[in-house]
């Protein structure tokens, strides 16, 4: 019987990560031997109908970005995995990676199988150093037991691996800006359309994947659609990794059924608030979504359930905010955060972010006025989407107008006193 | 074309443009930063937002960058609901801007003031500090204030995508990114200039005009052209008490688009110069003493001389110049003034353009070009607007490719990245590595002759029936099978050659190559770079005499009226020296100092081209007029008005009518006739500020205003200047517009030709489809040591423009440029100099792209004269030797690897 | 490229025969050379701690790059550094999780510490501080790296074992 657990099977936190021998013995790479008999084009299809979502966070049905990848002509094609996890909050390739590196190759070669791409590049977190090392070997052992190379089981497909890890931009988890730094240019984003599927790297179709999304295509391949779909409570689709952040019992990230509500994931998997600690609101998916509230934690964990809510399930993997964190100064943390981090191309982000950090830090030091707010808000809709380059600043916009939302008091409370909580 | 409806009114627009520019054409308003019309879209500056709606039904639709947009058939679009998107966006890029404006050189014409006031932003809510930077040195040319930067991102998208620039780019990120060098020093770009007028604010600046700054408002403008090669580039230069200030671009889609190259908007310095003939002098012998002569007198003088004297015209004077002169001596006795060879090549162009098969080039053609060979013309030195040109046209490839994809045209970004390094085929056949190296194919280096050799055997290869070449080696038959299929599968192929490396035969071969690739339904472009701003000009006056100045040198003549021209330029210094001691009378006419003018017993104050008004035709025998942009002092008088008593419009209609197929010529001014609601056209703004108090300190009585010769423009503020009307186009300006960016207004379409402006007139008319062949000559053996060939600086080797500051300190004093192993055999070591063949010494550079048993030598630099030298020289290590004072190898900027020794290379 | 005479008084550095090994490995991996830039900065300041002018000069020529590309490149990205950093770098997380977690506490104790603030260099040119988004292990918070060792579970007791550690050039043992 098919595993339910089709991330994580092989993940034991303490141990070391399977090596080829051992992965292949718990029925690694079965994915590959079976795809080198399908036809490319059931393979889209066969994932398409999986409706696996991605899961860098935008959540894009993978099965159809593939198959906007144009017929082969010849010429290279590329699949790149975004492995740049740096979404604040955000722990579950990290988690992938060091424990399974296999499942990410035996992904990537089914997926390059699909693609008819003939190079994968693993765009990994310069940071991630123990995710480096064990890729690296995990690569070489792919090599040399033949499932990368030429003529990969006989099947007259080649396929090369790189990984390359990145010098360091939150931008570079965009995939427009991961090709650029990939080519070792500015990593600013493009223009879109034309999509990576069209011109990416090098001006040839490409697909980005997150590593996760990745994962879950040998599990989809070796038992299919159906298999994939039950895994999802009631109507929902697959597993997905899910993690919680902040001032609980047990943070941390696991594989669970998609459908799940965010109570579960906080009691049931986190453990509940730590003592002493309550329940203010939380950041769904990283630190470009929406606050959603205590009453938000009945809702599944799924993307259009959390849209309705006002917000977007992003990675999953929730931050908490505690009632003696200053909800002002953690959203002042954020915006630091994607200001530092605009790559400086397009205005409201390059030059609109600092000023809303500048306006957090006068409320942060008592300096603040009732002007600043009615600018901040204005913020929130001149850093919206549509109206910059790519989804930074829309995505910095999220929780600053969600705080505005929910914690407008407090907002106001810092024009008169400035911060009251206690510094961290 | 689409209909579209915009804030309800319906507009028929082209779907293969972007919106912002199809919205500008209509003569809408729409702020905008980062684009550019020769640029495209990038989509970054957020300024152009407008709102796009779905559907009849979509109240609310969404919010679009108008540049990154394509128009949709019967969309509906508002700029008005994204007025507030847009006023937080101005709002948003101008936190960081200095309140500066005061003492800014881009204030009065700024972009961002514009698109400020426009967007409706004028009180800054930010209550930050200000982001500061560090400003960089980048040379003689360009002052850099990054604090006023915008981030538009324009500065590289021009210096790098544009015009290839490699030593520019951005720096950091958010809203720390930095425009600049990687370490300061001068930028090495031949069109860094244009940064000074794509920059939509005062972060780039022209420098020199910076020393001598005053407001645009406060300039006395007119169209003119640039002296500097024989593109022949519109300028509006500006003047402010008697002084030439600045020159910026004048737009002319055919002729330079929007971009001039840095010897052309700062190489004018020498108007202003010391050496300067402000007034006429006059001696009775070469060594008496001189005295100055009133204008009467010598008027009346040269006029008493020109009865027995000869003339001498020059390839830089105006067209009506030359033409007075010829009239004053009578047509046998007026010689060109440039060498048999020059005159010859130029009536070579000439008879080219007149019997060939092929169109003749305008930039639009050489950009469009989708496979180019250059034939032993050093573009960038030469005739660097082209060069532009041809960066631009091996992008056409990569145009093709997007088109084959359906990515518009002005998805710039995205185009480049599609294409790579995937470029339409330019090859070049040269004597030493040009700047134009890294984007060509293949660069063969030869001597000229065999560079010729090669472009017949071309030639050959494309048409059977041109003549052919014999004993070619294997390598040479690969390179020419390449090329001529290259240019044959190719839907506009260019050739590119000229009078640079002093070869007839190579620009036999060049025609030949143009004529063969003639089919049914297509011509080649032919462009052929002439020397000077009007040696087509010139050409066309010597049309039916062999009069050159190797003749007039040899004339035996007693008398001689030289023309705006240093012979000491043109001819060997024996040669000159004994011409000169064999007159009894010589008069100069000129605006500088020469070694000519020194020797005369009459002196001229001939004014220059920003004093006077003429005619110059250029490369492509494209006759332009300019205007005069200032009156100078009164002694000063331009050279048609020394030799001639006629009206100005009267010498050009006599040209028009003495020169075959000119009557052209007459019909670039609107005539005196001209007016607009009834008034001439001022070449001072209404905000022309201080015309009562600018002379109080001389006279507080305010002068009558000059009178202008020709009765079109004035040189007063009184007059309606061309608001809409481009026929006497004297600056860009607009109501709300007041940078150059108003140049749209003035457009048939954004980035097309200008509505109502002559674009100046083509004197060749070739419909000839029949093909002819010149011969393939044998190059002449050449004997001795090293073969010479000539070196050309954009700055420096021209005449006048060497003589402004600016030019000064990108150049060098003469040297020579040789092979390393040649420099081992010679001997040479650090700091050494060499001799060279009776003409003293000379530091050396090494070059690797120079061929072994050839030596390259600058032409029209200080210390070394090209044409004192025979085709193959000796070289010697020097002894006794010191580095000339002038001597900058750090100047000297080339695309091969070079080397010098520290000591042997002065710093720049 | 463009080669101005005598336009630098830099000049480039020898890259090391295993710097350059590493760059030629890197070649293999990518059809443009271009891509190669930034691997060989990365290899330059795995070896030399930082990329000094010498150094970007050095892989300019070594790989036919302009200078101001590289400098582009190596400006952009965070962990690329273009100033002299000490023998170990500490990366501070100061991203939202650590933050809630404390992780500004844990700054100010570096600081006071090792007697520099962000961006600065201890005088015996030991330690560097640099505060780095989010590392990526929010359950463990707070987070730093020093070198390419990752500690989590941060307290200020812990950081000065790490720091001892260090200084004394003994292994850290922490239980994380």
């Amino acid at each position: 019987m098919a595993t339910d657990k089709p991330l994580t099977k092989n993940i034991e936190i303490g141990r070391a990560p399977f090596n080829f021998k051992q992965y292949e013995a718990a029925g690694g790479y079965e994915s590959v031997r079976k795809v080198v008999t399908m036809a490319p084009g059931d393979v889209v299809n066969l994932v398409k109908d999986a409706g696996l979502g991605g899961r860098g966070g935008a959540g894009f049905n993978t099965g159809l970005k593939w198959s906007f990848v144009p017929a082969p002509d010849g010429g290279p094609r590329y699949l790149v995995i975004n492995g740049d996890e740096m979404e604040p909050g955000t722990f579950k390739d990290r988690l992938l990676i060091e424990h399974d590196p296999h499942l990410l190759i035996e992904g990537m070669i089914t997926t390059c199988f699909a693609l008819q791409a003939q190079t994968g590049y693993i765009f990994l977190r310069g940071e991630y150093t123990v995710c480096e090392e064990r890729l690296l070997s995990a690569i070489s052992e792919a090599y040399e037991n033949g499932m990368l190379g030429r003529n990969i089981l006989g099947s007259g497909f080649d396929l090369d691996i790189y990984l390359h890890t990145s010098a360091g931009r939150y931008i570079c988890g965009e995939e427009t800006a991961l090709i650029n730094a990939l080519e070792g240019k500015r990593a600013n984003p493009r223009a879109k359309p034309p999509f990576p599927q069209v011109s990416g790297l090098w001006g040839r179709p490409t697909v980005v994947n997150n590593v996760e999304t990745i994962c879950n295509i040998p599990g989809i391949v070796a038992n299919g659609v159906e298999w994939y779909q039950g895994l999802g409570l009631g109507d929902f689709v697959g597993t997905r990794m899910s993690g919680v952040s902040g001032r609980v019992k047990n943070p941390g990230c696991w594989e669970v059924p998609v459908g799940i509500t965010f109570r579960q994931l906080l009691e049931d998997y986190a453990g509940g608030m730590q003592d002493g600690y309550e329940l203010k609101a939380f950041l769904p998916g990283g630190g470009s979504t929406d606050f959603l509230m205590p009453e938000h934690l009945d809702l599944p964990m799924d993307p259009g359930a959390v849209q309705k809510a006002g917000s977007r399930l992003g990675t999953s993997l929730i931050m908490v905010l505690d009632d003696k964190t200053c909800p002002v100064g953690c959203i002042r943390n954020l915006i630091k955060f994607f200001a530092h981090e605009s790559c400086g191309w397009c205005t409201p982000c390059r030059d609109g972010l600092p000023w809303t950090e500048h306006m957090l830090n006068k409320l942060e030091e008592g300096t603040g006025s009732m002007k600043d707010i009615e600018i901040l808000q204005e913020m929130t809709t001149y850093m919206g989407p549509g109206n910059t380059f790519c989804a930074l600043a829309p995505g910095a916009a999220e929780p600053l107008q969600s705080g505005l939302k929910y914690f407008r008091d407090e907002f106001e409370a810092h024009v008169k006193h400035g911060c009251s909580y206690n510094k961290h | 074309m689409v209909k579209i409806t915009v804030d309800g009114k319906v507009l028929e627009v082209d779907e293969s443009k972007n919106l912002l520019e199809e919205i500008l054409s209509q003569g809408e308003d729409l702020p905008y930063f980062c684009w550019h019309p020769s640029m495209g879209s990038v989509g970054s500056c957020r300024q152009c937002a407008v709102i796009e709606y779905a559907n009849d039904e979509d109240e609310r639709g969404r919010l679009n960058m108008a540049c990154m947009t394509a128009p949709r058939e019967g969309a509906r679009y508002s700029i008005e609901k994204a007025a507030k998107f847009r006023a937080q966006a101005i709002e948003s890029i101008m936190i960081n801007h200095p309140h500066d404006c005061p003492v800014c050189e881009e204030g009065g014409e700024c972009h961002l003031q514009d698109m400020t006031v426009m967007s409706g932003h004028n009180y800054r809510r930010y209550d930050g500090k200000k982001k500061t930077h560090t400003n960089q040195y980048l040379g003689p040319f360009i002052g850099h204030e990054m604090n006023r930067c915008i981030t538009c991102y324009r500065c590289v998208r021009f210096y790098k995508d544009y015009a290839g620039g490699t030593d520019f780019g951005p720096q950091a990120s958010h809203d720390n990114t930095y425009f600049g060098r990687w370490q300061e020093g001068p930028l090495e770009s031949e069109f860094s200039g244009n940064l000074a007028e794509v920059c939509p604010t005062g972060v780039f600046t022209d420098k020199p005009f910076s020393k001598h700054y005053v407001r645009k408002w406060d300039l006395q403008t007119a169209p003119s052209l640039c002296a500097g090669c024989s593109v022949g580039c519109n300028t509006n230069p500006g003047e402010r008490y008697g002084t030439l200030r600045r020159v910026v671009n004048r737009f002319n889609d055919e002729v330079n688009g929007y971009f001039l190259c840095d010897r052309g908007r700062f190489g004018t310095g020498y108007v202003n110069s010391d050496e300067r003939i402000t007034v006429s002098m006059t001696r009775s012998a070469h060594d008496a003493a001189p005295h100055l002569a009133s204008t009467d007198e010598a008027r009346s003088q040269l006029q008493a001389m020109a009865a027995n004297s000869i003339g001498i015209g020059s390839p830089r004077a105006s067209l009506e110049a030359n033409f007075a002169l010829r009239e004053l001596v009578g047509a046998e006795n007026f010689y060109a003034g440039i060498s048999t060879n020059e005159l010859a090549m130029s009536r070579q162009i000439l008879d080219i353009y007149r019997s060939r098969p092929v169109n003749i080039a305008n930039i639009k053609d050489i950009e469009a070009s989708d496979a180019v060979l250059i034939l032993g013309e050093d573009v960038t030195n030469t005739a660097a607007r082209l060069a532009l040109a041809l960066r631009q046209s091996v992008r056409n490839l990569g145009k093709k490719m997007a088109r084959d994809m359906k990515f518009p045209e002005w998805q710039d970004a995205a185009i480049r990245q599609l294409t790579m390094d995937r470029k339409s085929p330019l090859y070049i056949l040269s004597a030493h590595a040009t700047r134009l190296d890294d984007i060509a194919a293949r660069v063969k280096i030869g001597t000229a002759a065999n560079s010729a050799r090669l472009g017949f055997a071309i030639a050959h290869e494309i048409d059977s029936s041109a003549p052919a070449v014999n004993g070619l080696s294997a390598d040479e038959k690969e390179l020419v099978t390449t090329i001529a299929s290259a240019l044959k599968e190719a839907s506009q192929p260019l050739i590119i050659s000229g009078t640079g490396a002093m070869s007839q035969a190579l620009i036999a071969a060049a025609a030949n190559i143009a004529t063969a690739l003639n089919g049914a339904d297509k011509k080649a472009n032919l462009a052929l770079v002439s020397a000077e701003a009007n040696s087509m000009g010139l050409a066309l006056l010597m049309e039916s005499s062999d009069n050159s100045l190797d003749q007039a040198m040899a004339s035996n003549a007693k008398a001689a009226i030289v023309l705006e021209n240093d012979l000491y330029r043109r001819a060997p210094a024996s040669s000159v020296d004994s011409f000169i001691n064999g007159l009894d009378q010589l008069a100069v006419l000129d605006s500088l100092k020469t070694r000519t003018g020194e020797q005369a017993n009459l002196v001229l104050a001939a004014g220059t081209f920003a004093e006077t008004s003429g005619t110059f035709v250029n490369y492509e025998v494209r006759a332009q007029h300019y205007y005069s942009v200032f009156k100078p002092v009164d002694t000063i008088r331009s050279s048609a008005f020394w030799l001639s008593d006629k009206k100005l419009s009267e010498l050009t209609q006599g040209c028009a009518d003495s020169i075959s197929g000119g009557a052209g010529i007459a019909t670039l001014t609107p005539g005196e006739g001209f007016s607009v609601s009834g008034m001439k056209v001022p070449r001072q703004q209404h905000r022309y500020s201080g015309r009562t108090a600018m002379r109080a300190n001389i006279n507080v009585h305010e002068p009558k205003q000059e009178q202008d010769e020709e009765g079109i423009l004035t040189y007063s503020m009184e007059g309606v200047s061309a608001l809409k009307d481009a026929t006497v186009f004297n600056t860009a300006w607009a109501g709300g517009w007041n940078s150059n960016q108003s140049v749209f207004k003035f457009q048939s379409h954004t980035g097309a030709a200008l509505k109502q402006a002559t674009k100046g007139h083509c004197l060749v008319e070739n419909s000839v489809s029949e093909k002819t062949w010149s011969e393939v000559t044998d190059a002449e053996k050449v004997t001795g040591d090293f073969e010479v060939f000539p070196l050309y600086h954009l700055f420096g080797s021209e005449e006048l423009t060497a003589n402004t500051e600016a030019i000064k300190a990108k150049a060098t004093s003469a040297y020579i440029a040789i092979n390393e192993a040649d420099a081992s055999k010679l001997g040479l070591q650090a700091s050494d100099g060499v001799s060279v063949e009776h003409n003293g010494a000379v530091p050396y550079i090494i070059r690797s792209s120079i061929a072994p048993g050839t030596v390259g030598i600058p032409v029209g630099l200080k210390g070394l004269n090209f044409r004192d030298l025979p085709a193959a020289i000796s070289l010697q290590k020097a002894t006794d030797w010191a580095t000339p004072s002038e001597w900058h190898a750090a100047n000297i900027i080339v695309s091969d690897k070079t080397s010098v020794n520290a000591e042997n290379g002065g710093e720049a | 490229m463009n080669n101005l005479i005598a336009s630098t008084a830099i000049k480039a550095r020898q890259l090391t025969e295993e710097e350059i090994h590493e760059i030629e490995h890197e070649k293999t991996h990518y059809p443009y050379t271009q891509a190669v830039g930034l691997e060989a900065l990365k290899i330059v300041q795995k070896y030399q701690g930082w990329v000094s002018d010498e150094s970007l000069l050095a892989v300019s020529e070594y790989l036919d790059i302009a200078p101001d590309e590289l400098e582009g490149v190596a400006t952009f990205f965070n962990m690329i550094f273009r100033r002299p950093v000490g023998k170990n770098v500490i990366l501070l997380c100061d991203s939202v999780a650590c933050w809630m977690l404390g992780c500004d506490n844990l700054k100010e104790h570096i600081s006071n510490t090792l007697g520099v603030d962000y961006g600065e260099t201890t005088k015996d040119g030991l330690f560097t501080l640099i505060p780095v988004p989010c590392l990526g292990a929010c359950d463990k918070a707070p987070v730093m790296m020093v070198g390419r060792e990752t500690y989590t579970h941060l307290s200020t007791n812990k950081i000065d074992q790490i720091i001892a550690h260090i200084r004394d050039e003994s292994p850290v043992e922490l239980d994380n």
